[in-house]
């Protein structure tokens, strides 16, 4: 096998690990970016729905027994699902306890200084979440195990016995229901009244108050709804990733990169944004050490921050 | 009142007491374990001073203070295992990287504002974190010198470290007082209640972060490095972590943001609270700690939004708010204006605007204007709302910049240059949409607009009350700006633009949405201005007004120069008139 054929390879395959990881990512990111885009709040908790998402998909998978039951294809997908069912609660109540006496028609308007309130409550909640996490599930690192987290599918050669692209099967598996869920959630909000609704609050709040929609109710929706989904992203991630209470921290930065990639606000902006953080990420270990991927993470972060802040596909926010 | 110029020796006698009664108890404590925690409470007390000089003050809120923090840290640790370099100079040394770090950090930086700073100063320690794990310094302790323990700051009565800790404290709290007391602390007052305005009233807004996150990366930078050490061991997570950044908010908010006390009272409370649990019941709940700082910070967000100590504080004043206030003394009582002093318009050439241009994506909002603007003369700018007459004036104070053109004002060039430049070189300004800062009083509102004038505070002060009583508003100098009416608002600014002895006057819609006697009072003020000799450009649409007013008019419609010259010759032009009316009342107009 000659060099060229080694690199082609190593580029491919790192390419396709970046569009399956990419597609979760972005669908974590949709669930961050649709708070943000109806509510404008930046949850600083979302990596911490993302790791109950993972606990609540462990529990339902081993405790139902979802992958005796329905095989390892579809076990790990309904837990996920019920975890983002459990989790759609969860946001529902955090909303209506505590994030309505910091959010709401008031603070969408404001720029600046009201917003605060919000960023440091999150982060409050953020840091209960985890150590309670620690405190109830343990920090031993778990994983939804199943036979396909370890194999493979291999396409190709593509050039005599050589350059041969492996598919991870759990991966692959998670960015097909990643890519449906982005598909569903995309038609729910373009084509159902309740749809319309998020949008109406999103885009003018007030305006859709004196029409008579309840944004209250649309935030409350919204927040569980991108909640739930993050959630989802992370039963996904946990059939091939091992985790613990505090890998919210690994996958926060992710998102905030995504969604800020994407342009804060857009929900499909979001999903690119995820997709391309994927793509960095996996792209960054064909020229850098692997302890540095995350840290490569970062800087393409603080680039996309301080040269673009409006993102790829958003809207210069700022007004005079 | 205003905190400037205040007297130092009631804080000063506060920390001193506060010292003492710390270093009483730190000494006669035996319990080396309690030792460490009166130590830790001063090193986030430190850290939580930190975070308030630059968030807390300027309201840009930093979730990165790790960065500064870690780098402090792993400075004296690297120098004392690398090079033997003692803590003694490893510390100062920490704090000058601290203090670069913020430069590097801050420079970039401050071009985010709200959710995207925030976010981004998230990024920085993660990925310091991230590098120094690959560099190899997963868990790098700190060599024991037995030799000569005290030249490298090793002790073995814990109680020094007490005292040395107590020592930094000491220094961050008279730090703060000073920014709290000067001008520093009023303009990043400013620039957190409204940056525009504050840069047109001649604050620069970006010298004044940067001196802030100096400071502040200074002083994290000494926690971190007195913590290593303490500790005597460091890693990436403990001194870069998301903890480590989130303590230091989590005191001060909890004590009270923006108060020299409220993060050494948010650390008394918290950290021994934290530790105490973390030790009765860590082995058990491992994660309690973070429960706790996470608790507490929902507690005050939704129960005391301000902190604990200004809650306090607040209640001490209600039940003393039954003695009546003693009487404010008045300050320099208003130079009788000058009533019919002559207007001698016509002198030089003091700002002279030629082919500026400016296009919004395809709406072409100013478009080759030009005009001249004589010496002590008032010139009226008047059209139809949409004419490009806010839009002219955001050119002339630099908010935003021409596509083409040029504006020479004495010989400067100002294109190009920042607000607050133009705001130096004299040319001062008011707001068609007020911009107050709402959370400051009138004396102190009026008073950021002096610092331009005076180089030193006690000057200012009595530059801003001169120009509130030029205004009429001399009376209400003590109270919020947020409770002010229009009209009181409208003088308040036009005070703020004075009060920087502005050779040239913008005055943007000042009489919009005023009553008839409003409208009186401020014309009264306004020509009493240009009596004495003030330069003034001033946008109205409503022309009543500013026949009266005006020496001169030049009209703009969609973007252009439509007229220019005398009131009566302007109101008489067809083509004015049509521009106002549109063409339907032309004939009716005639009449």
């Amino acid at each position: 096998m000659n060099e060229f054929a080694v690199i082609l390879e190593n580029v491919l395959q790192v390419l396709t690990a970046g569009l399956l990881v990419g597609s979760i990512y972005a669908l974590m990111c949709v669930g961050l970016g649709l708070i943000f885009g109806v509510m404008r709040v930046i949850n600083f908790a979302q990596g911490e729905f993302l790791m109950l998402g993972m606990y609540a998909t462990l529990y339902a998978f081993t405790g139902l027994n979802l992958g005796v039951f329905l095989g390892s294809y579809i076990g790990p997908i309904v837990g996920a699902l019920l975890a983002g069912v459990v989790l759609y609660f969860a946001g529902l109540l955090l909303h209506r306890y505590l994030l309505t006496r910091v959010t709401g028609i008031r603070v969408v308007g404001s720029e600046g200084e009201g917003h605060y309130p919000q960023l440091i409550l999150t982060l409050g909640v953020s840091l209960i979440v985890a150590n309670a996490g620690l405190i109830f599930f343990g920090s031993m690192p778990q994983s939804v195990r199943t036979p396909l987290s370890t194999t493979a599918w291999e396409i190709g050669p593509f050039i005599g016995d050589h350059v041969s692209v492996f598919l991870n099967k759990a991966r692959s598996v998670a960015f097909l229901v990643s890519v449906a869920i982005a598909i569903a959630l995309y038609r729910f909000i373009g084509r159902t009244r309740i749809g319309k609704t998020l949008r109406a609050a999103a885009d003018n709040p007030e305006a859709a108050t004196y029409m008579g929609i309840d944004v209250d109710r649309a935030h409350s929706i919204a927040f569980a709804l991108g909640c739930a989904i993050t959630a989802v992203a992370g039963g996904l991630v946990a059939t091939y990733y091992p985790f613990q209470p505090y890998v919210g921290l690994d996958f926060v930065i992710i998102m905030y990169a995504g969604v800020v990639l994407g342009g804060m606000g857009s929900i499909v902006g979001a999903f690119w944004g995820g997709l391309t953080i994927g793509l960095v990420q996996q792209l960054s270990t064909l020229v850098l050490p692997v302890q540095l991927q995350n840290a490569a993470i970062f800087v393409v972060f603080l680039l996309i921050v301080l040269i673009r802040p409006e993102g790829l596909l958003g809207r210069n926010v700022e007004r005079t | 009142m205003t905190a400037l110029g205040k007297s130092w020796r009631k804080p000063l006698l506060a920390i001193a007491a506060f010292a003492a009664a710390y270093l009483v108890v730190g000494l006669l404590v035996q319990n080396q374990y309690y030792q460490l925690m009166l130590t830790l409470v001063l090193v986030w007390a430190v850290m939580g001073l930190s975070w308030n000089v630059f968030s807390g003050y300027s309201g840009l809120i930093s979730f990165g203070h790790a960065s500064f923090f870690g780098l402090g840290a792993y400075t004296v640790t690297l120098l004392l295992v690398k090079l033997d370099i003692t803590p003694w100079l490893g510390i100062p040394i920490g704090m000058l990287v601290g203090v670069i770090a913020g430069v590097v950090i801050g420079y970039p930086t401050f071009r985010l504002r709200g959710h995207y700073f925030a976010l981004a100063m998230l990024a920085y320690p993660l990925a310091l974190l991230y590098i120094f794990e690959w560099l190899g310094y997963q868990e790098v302790p700190l060599p024991m010198k037995r030799e000569a323990p005290a030249a490298f700051m090793q002790f073995a009565d814990h109680r020094v470290y007490v005292a040395l800790a107590l020592g930094l404290l000491v220094l961050a709290m008279l730090a703060s007082l000073w920014v709290e007391r000067s001008r520093f602390g009023l303009s990043l007052n400013a620039i957190k209640q409204n940056e525009a305005a504050a840069e047109a009233a001649g604050i620069d807004a970006l010298a004044w972060k940067l001196k802030a996150i100096m400071i502040s990366g200074a002083m994290a930078a000494a926690a971190g490095g007195f913590y290593a050490v303490v500790l005597l061991i460091v890693t990436p997570v403990t001194v870069f972590g998301m903890l480590t950044s989130a303590q230091a908010l989590i005191v001060t908010l909890f004590g009270g943001v923006a108060t020299v006390w409220g993060p050494v009272v948010g650390s008394l409370i918290l950290i021994p609270l934290a530790e105490i649990l973390h030790a009765e019941l860590g082995h058990r709940i491992p994660g309690i700690q973070g429960v706790v700082f996470g608790l507490a910070i929902v507690l005050v967000i939704v129960l005391a939004p301000e902190g604990v100590l200004p809650r306090i504080r607040e209640r001490l004043a209600r039940r003393a708010a039954a003695t009546p206030a003693p009487s404010q003394a008045d300050g320099p009582v208003p130079a009788a204006v000058a009533a019919a002093a002559r207007r001698s318009p016509g002198g030089e050439v003091v700002l002279r605007v030629s082919n500026l241009s400016r296009a919004f994506g395809g709406l072409r909002a100013v478009q080759d204007v030009g005009f001249e603007v004589r010496k002590g003369e008032v010139l009226g700018i008047i059209g139809p709302n949409g004419a490009g007459k806010t839009t002219l004036f955001n050119l002339l104070n630099g908010f935003i910049k021409p596509d083409a053109g040029e504006v020479i004002f004495e010989g400067h060039r100002l294109i190009g240059l920042k607000p607050n430049r133009i705001c130096r070189l004299g040319i001062g300004r008011t707001f068609q949409i007020m911009r107050p800062f709402p959370r400051m009083t009138v004396l102190d509102n009026v008073l950021v607009g002096a610092f331009v004038a005076e180089a030193d505070d006690v000057r200012a002060v009595a530059a801003a009350r001169e120009a509130l009583a030029r205004v009429g508003l001399a009376a209400r100098a003590d109270s919020p700006a947020g409770g002010l009416t229009t009209v009181e608002l409208r003088e308040m600014e036009l005070a703020r633009a004075l009060a920087s002895r502005p050779k040239l006057l913008l005055l943007d819609e000042t009489l919009a949405g005023l009553g008839a006697r409003e409208i009186d009072r401020l014309l009264a003020t306004i020509n009493s201005l240009a009596a004495d000799g003030l330069t003034i450009v001033i946008i109205e649409h409503t022309m009543q007004a500013m026949v009266r007013l005006a020496d001169r008019f030049v009209v703009l419609d969609h973007g252009a120069v439509l007229a220019r010259g005398k009131p009566e010759e302007v109101t008489r032009d067809p083509k004015v008139i049509e521009a106002y009316l549109g063409k339907k009342w032309m004939a009716h107009a005639r009449d």
